[in-house]
C-alpha cells in the first residue's frame, strides 16, 4: 500500500513529547519531514508540554491533573495529534480519563474523552489514518525492531511498525528474539529497581546482538535510551534509532 | 460479636457501594426450570477429538462396539500383566463375568480399606461424562464406578465410557452434571494419568493416582 | 464506614527488606536464574499454545471475571448461601477473622480427633496463615503431600512460586535432600536414588503412600466453593489431593472467603480458564468435587473454615477488589520479566510475582518496608494483565497503590521532585527554561559519551547516558518554522492557555 492522496484536509498537530523535545529533537524533526513528505500540513503547538505519565506512574497522579488539563487545552482544536511515542500516547489513552476522574472534574473528563480518540502513535497514524505502509523511505542497513510494551500491550499497534519497516527500500530487517519481552526501562522503575531493570536490559541487549543488526529501532526513545545505554556501555557498536528517523530517511536525505 | 457476624458485617460494609442487584434470586428460578440434558449421540468429530485428547495425556484409548467391551477390558488387563482387579458393585455383570475367567476379581464390598485396595493391581469402572476438548472423563461415583478410593489406590484404571456420554466442551458437561444432580455424589475429573512437573518442569507420568489409565470408548 | 482490618504479616515475613534490596540478592543466584528462566519460558509456551486453541478465550475471560465479580459484589449473601448449602449436606462451617483464629479452629478439630499428624493438600490459604507452624506448635505434624511442597518442606525452605513452589531447586539438589531428609520423617529414599525426575517422583510416591494410608485427618484448601450447591473443588495433578480428600476420616478445608462462586454453572468458564492458564494443559489430571459428607464415600466428618484475614479490607476498595478475583493460576508470574529474574522470595510473602505485588500491599497495608516497595516492583509492561484469566488489571492496581504509598509520605525528596517537575511541565515557558540546562550541557559535552553523572548512579552503574542535544525541538521549530512564537491551532484554542508573558500560573493547583 503506498500513499493515497495527501490529507491536506486534516489539521495535524505534532505532540513531540517533553522527553523527545528535550533529549531527542531528531525524532520529532523526522516526524515533521515524514508527514510533510506524505502531504500533511503539520503544526507544532508550542504551548505543549507533557502528558504527565511520570507523575501518574510514580504515584503522584494529583500532580498530573494540571498537565492533563493543559494537554486537552492545547490539542482539542486539531483533527489528529501525532506523537512519536507509544508510551506517551498510551498515557493519554489509558491514564488521562483516570486522572480526570481522580480530579473529580466532569468537565475535564468530557474534554479528555473528546481529545483522546484523536491522539495517534506514529505508526497508527500512518497505517490507519493515512492508509500508507510504503512511505518511500530508503535505509540500507541491517535493522531489528523492538516493540515497546506500551505500543504492544496498551495501544495494540500490532505489526503496523513492521509493515512500515518492511516497505523501506534497502532495509535488511531481522527478527528480534524474545521481542515482546519488556526491556526493563519502565520509567522510574529503571531507577527504583535499577538492578532488575539492568538485568532485563542486559538480556534484551544480548538478543539485539544475536541478530547481528547495526541498528535497533523502536517507537519509544525512552526504551531506546535504556537499551542503548547498555549497548553503549558494552561497546557493542550497535546504534539505536527511532522508527520515525528510519521512515524519514531517503536517498536524497539519509538519516544515517 | 462472633466471627461469623463480624465477617459478614465487614463484608457487607465493604460492598456498601455496590448498586447492582445480586443474581441470587434469578439463579434459583433458573435452576428450578432447568430441563435435564438429553442423552444424544455426539458427532464422530467430537468422539474422535475426545479419543485424541485422552491419548495426548499418554493414556491408552481403544474404541470398540458395545458388545466387544468385555473382551477389550480383558485384553487390556492381560497385555498389562495385571492379575487382580476390583470391581464396583454396580459394574456391568457381563464385564465382571468375563474378568472372572482370567483375573482374581475382588468385589468393592470385599475391599473396604485403603490397605486392602493397595494390594490390588487394577480397577474397572464405567464413567459419567466425557469431555472432548479436554480429553477428560468425569466419574460421579454411581454404583457402576464405585466409591472414590477404588479408582485411586490401585495402580491401573480401566474406564469404560459410552459415546453418548461424551460432550463437546466443558460448559455443557458442567451443565449436564448439574442437571443430573451430580453434586449429590462426589465427582472426580480425570484427564490422563496422574502427573507432576514439579522437578524442573519435566513432566513425569504417574505419582499417586493410577499410573496407567486405559479408556475404552464403547460405540453403539 | 469502618474499614475492615488488614492482615497481620505472618512471623516468617516480618522485617523483610524492600524489594530492590531483596532482588539484588536473588539476581546473584545463578542456579535460580537458570531454573527460573527455563521454567517460565517453558510454561509460557505451553500456555500460549493451549490458550491459542480456544477460539472464544476473551469471552471466557470476561465470563470468569463476571462470575467472580458477582460473588464479590454480593459476598455477604453468597457466604450465607454457601454456609447454608454446606450445613444442609452435613458439613460443619467455621468462620475465622484472622490467621490465629483459623489456626486455632484447625488445631482444635485435629486435637479432638486425637491425632498427632495430618496430611495436607497444597493450599495457599494454609501457607498464608502458617498453619503448619501452628500445628507443629500443638504437637501435630503436618505432612505436605504435593511433590514440590514436600521438597520445600524437606529443605526447610520457603515456596517461591504459587504453582511450582520448588522452581528454584534443581534435580540434584532434590535428590540430595531426599536422601538426607526423608528417613527422618518417614520412609527413607532408596539408597541408589538418581536425579532422574521419574525416580524422584517414585521415591516421593513410596514415601507418601504410607502417610496417606495411615492418616486420619487431612487439611486442604479449595479452588472454588460453590454457593448454590455447597460444593468444594480442588484442582490438582499428582493425585495427592485425591488421596487426602478421599482416604482420611476427617477433612478440614481452609477456604478464603473470596473463593466463593455463585452457581454450579460458573464452574464452566473457571475450569476452562484455570488449567490452561496455570499449567498450560487443556485440563489438569485430577479435579475433586465434594458436597459436604457423602455417605459411605470419603471423609465422614467434613469441616470448612471460611477465612477473612484481610480479604474484607481488600474488598472495601472499589478498584482494588478486583484482585480478589485471583484464582491463583500463576500465569502472571510466568510471564513477568521481573519475577523471571528475581524469583518469588524477594516479594516477602507466599504470594509472589505481579499478583503478589498488588495483593500483599492490599491485604497487609503499605506500612512495612517490603509492602511499600512492592507496587514499584514492576516495569508496568502489562504482560500480566494480558495473561490473567480473570482480567485483573494489575498495572492499573500497581499505579493506584503507588498513589497510596506516595500519599502516606516518607518519600519527601521524590514528592518534592514530582511537584517541581509538574510545575515546570505545566507551563511551556518554564519547560523551555529548564531545557536550556540540558542543551547547555549538550553543547559542553559535544560528542563525548556520558558514563557518570553525580546522583544518577542507579542509571550510570550499567548504562551510558544519552548526550543532550545542542538544541531542543521547540528551539529548532521556532528558528526554522515558526516566526509567530507558538501559534495556536487554526481554530484557536480554549481560553485557558496563557499567552506568553501574561504571567498566569496555568493549572498550578492539583
Amino acid at each position: 500500500m503506498t500513499a493515497g492522496q495527501p490529507r491536506t484536509d486534516l489539521r495535524v498537530a505534532l505532540f513531540a513529547t517533553c522527553f523527545n523535545d528535550t533529549m531527542w529533537p531528531e525524532t520529532p524533526k523526522a516526524v515533521v519531514r515524514l508527514l510533510e513528505r506524505l502531504g500533511c500540513r503539520v503544526e507544532f503547538p508550542a504551548e505543549q508540554t507533557c502528558c504527565g505519565q511520570m507523575m501518574t506512574n510514580t504515584g503522584y497522579a494529583g500532580e498530573a491533573v494540571p498537565l492533563v488539563r493543559h494537554f486537552v487545552d492545547v490539542f482539542e482544536g486539531y483533527d489528529a495529534v501525532v506523537a512519536p511515542s507509544g508510551s506517551c500516547v498510551g498515557s493519554v489513552r489509558d491514564q488521562h480519563p483516570m486522572i480526570a476522574r481522580l480530579a473529580g472534574d466532569p468537565g475535564l473528563a468530557s474534554e479528555v474523552e473528546g481529545v483522546r480518540p484523536k491522539v495517534y502513535e506514529l505508526s497508527e497514524f500512518l497505517v490507519d489514518v493515512l492508509g500508507v505502509t510504503d512511505v518511500g523511505a530508503w535505509f540500507p542497513h541491517r535493522v531489528t525492531y523492538h516493540p515497546t510494551c506500551h505500543s504492544l500491550r496498551m495501544l495494540r499497534v500490532g505489526d503496523r511498525p513492521l509493515q512500515l519497516l518492511r516497505a523501506v527500500e534497502g532495509i535488511d530487517l531481522v527478527e528480534l528474539p524474545g521481542a515482546e519481552e519488556c526491556c526493563g526501562f519502565g520509567g522510574t522503575f529503571a531507577m527504583k529497581n535499577s538492578d532488575v531493570s539492568v538485568a532485563m536490559g542486559t538480556d534484551k541487549a544480548a538478543h539485539v546482538e544475536e541478530t547481528g543488526a547495526e541498528v535497533l529501532v523502536a517507537g519509544d526513545n525512552s526504551c531506546l535510551a535504556h537499551i542503548g545505554g547498555i549497548l553503549g556501555r558494552q561497546r557493542t557498536g550497535i546504534r539505536t534509532m527511532h522508527l520515525a528517523e528510519i521512515l524519514a530517511s531517503t536517498k536524497e536525505q539519509p538519516t544515517w | 460479636m462472633g466471627a461469623r457476624e463480624e465477617i459478614l458485617a465487614r463484608v457487607r460494609s465493604a460492598t456498601a457501594d455496590v448498586t447492582t442487584e445480586s443474581r441470587l434470586d434469578a439463579t434459583s428460578r433458573r435452576s428450578e426450570g432447568r430441563v435435564p440434558a438429553g442423552r444424544r449421540n455426539p458427532s464422530e468429530e467430537t468422539v474422535e477429538l475426545f479419543a485424541e485428547n485422552v491419548a495426548d495425556y499418554e493414556a491408552t484409548v481403544v474404541r470398540v462396539p458395545a458388545d466387544a467391551v468385555a473382551e477389550a477390558i480383558v485384553e487390556q488387563l492381560r497385555s498389562l500383566g495385571r492379575r487382580s482387579v476390583v470391581t464396583p458393585s454396580g459394574l456391568d455383570a457381563g464385564w465382571v463375568d468375563a474378568l472372572r475367567g482370567e483375573f482374581e476379581v475382588v468385589a468393592e464390598t470385599d475391599a473396604t480399606s485403603a490397605q486392602a485396595l493397595d494390594v490390588i493391581d487394577a480397577v474397572v469402572t464405567a464413567a459419567a461424562v466425557g469431555i472432548a476438548t479436554t480429553g477428560t472423563i468425569v466419574l460421579d461415583h454411581a454404583p457402576d464406578q464405585g466409591r472414590r478410593a477404588l479408582t485411586l489406590v490401585p495402580d491401573t484404571h480401566v474406564c469404560v465410557i459410552r459415546e453418548d456420554q461424551i460432550e463437546h466442551d466443558v460448559p455443557e458437561s458442567v451443565t449436564r452434571l448439574h442437571a443430573e444432580a451430580a453434586h449429590a455424589r462426589p465427582l472426580t475429573w480425570i484427564s490422563g494419568p496422574s502427573a507432576t512437573s514439579d522437578i524442573e518442569l519435566q513432566r513425569v507420568e504417574g505419582v499417586h493416582g493410577p499410573r496407567t489409565l486405559v479408556v475404552v470408548i464403547a460405540g453403539a | 464506614m469502618v474499614t475492615p482490618p488488614v492482615q497481620q504479616t505472618s512471623p516468617t515475613f516480618v522485617g523483610m527488606p524492600a524489594f530492590p534490596e531483596a532482588a539484588q540478592r536473588e539476581l546473584a543466584n545463578t542456579q535460580q536464574r537458570q531454573n527460573l528462566h527455563r521454567a517460565t519460558h517453558t510454561i509460557r509456551a505451553k500456555r500460549a499454545a493451549v490458550v491459542g486453541e480456544v477460539a472464544d478465550w476473551e469471552a471466557i475471560r470476561v465470563a470468569g471475571a463476571a462470575a467472580k465479580d458477582e460473588a464479590l459484589h454480593h459476598l455477604g449473601d453468597y457466604l450465607e448461601q454457601l454456609e447454608q448449602s454446606l450445613t444442609a449436606r452435613g458439613a460443619t462451617v467455621h468462620w475465622a477473622r484472622d490467621a490465629a483464629e483459623a489456626n486455632r479452629i484447625v488445631v482444635d478439630v485435629a486435637r479432638a480427633k486425637g491425632v498427632d499428624e495430618v496430611v495436607k493438600v497444597k493450599s495457599m490459604a494454609t501457607q498464608e496463615i502458617e498453619l503448619n507452624e501452628a500445628l507443629e506448635a500443638a504437637g501435630i505434624h503436618a505432612w505436605e503431600t504435593d511433590l514440590a511442597e514436600l521438597i520445600v518442606q524437606l529443605f526447610g525452605d520457603l515456596p517461591s512460586h504459587i504453582l511450582v513452589p520448588a522452581i528454584h531447586r534443581n534435580r540434584t539438589e532434590i535428590r540430595d535432600v531426599f536422601l538426607r531428609e526423608m528417613g527422618n520423617v518417614g520412609r527413607p529414599a532408596p539408597a541408589d536414588l538418581t536425579d532422574e525426575p521419574a525416580r524422584l517422583a517414585e521415591a516421593a510416591r513410596l514415601h507418601l503412600r504410607e502417610k496417606f494410608l495411615r492418616a486420619r485427618v487431612a487439611v486442604s484448601g479449595a479452588n472454588f466453593a460453590i454457593a448454590d450447591t455447597g460444593t468444594l473443588v480442588v484442582v490438582e495433578s499428582e493425585g495427592n489431593g485425591r488421596m487426602c480428600l478421599t482416604l482420611p476420616e476427617t477433612l478440614i478445608s481452609v477456604v478464603g472467603i473470596e473463593k466463593v462462586l455463585p452457581t454450579w454453572d460458573d464452574l464452566g468458564p473457571m475450569l476452562q480458564l484455570l488449567p490452561r492458564s496455570s499449567t498450560g494443559e487443556r485440563m489438569n489430571p485430577y479435579t475433586t468435587m465434594w458436597t459436604g459428607v457423602h455417605e459411605g464415600d470419603g471423609p465422614q466428618e467434613v469441616h470448612v473454615v471460611l477465612l477473612d484475614n484481610g480479604r474484607s479490607h481488600v474488598l472495601a476498595d472499589s478498584v482494588g477488589r478486583q484482585a480478589l478475583r485471583c484464582i491463583r493460576c500463576s500465569a502472571c508470574l510466568n510471564v513477568c520479566p521481573v519475577y523471571e529474574r528475581t524469583g518469588g522470595h524477594a516479594y516477602g510473602s507466599v504470594y509472589p510475582g505481579p499478583i503478589g505485588a498488588v495483593l500483599n500491599p492490599q491485604l497487609r497495608g503499605t506500612t512495612s518496608e517490603v509492602d511499600a516497595s512492592l507496587p514499584y516492583a514492576s516495569s508496568l509492561c502489562g504482560a500480566c494483565f494480558d495473561a490473567c484469566p480473570v482480567r485483573i488489571n494489575i498495572p492499573e492496581l500497581l499505579v493506584e497503590l503507588r498513589g497510596t504509598v506516595a500519599e502516606q509520605g516518607g518519600h519527601r525528596a521524590e514528592s518534592a521532585a514530582m511537584k517541581a517537575a509538574a510545575w515546570v511541565l505545566s507551563d511551556p515557558r518554564r519547560l523551555a527554561v529548564a531545557q536550556r540546562g540540558a542543551t547547555t550541557a549538550g553543547k559542553l559535552i559535544g560528542k563525548r559519551t556520558i558514563t557518570r553523572v553525580p546522583g544518577l548512579g542507579a542509571w550510570t552503574d550499567a548504562r551510558n547516558v544519552p548526550t543532550p542535544p545542542k538544541e531542543t525541538f521547540r528551539q529548532w521549530w521556532a528558528r526554522e518554522r515558526d516566526t509567530s512564537g507558538g501559534e495556536a491551532g487554526p481554530r484557536g484554542r480554549a481560553d485557558g492557555i496563557p499567552k506568553p508573558g501574561d504571567g498566569t500560573d496555568a493549572g498550578g493547583e492539583a
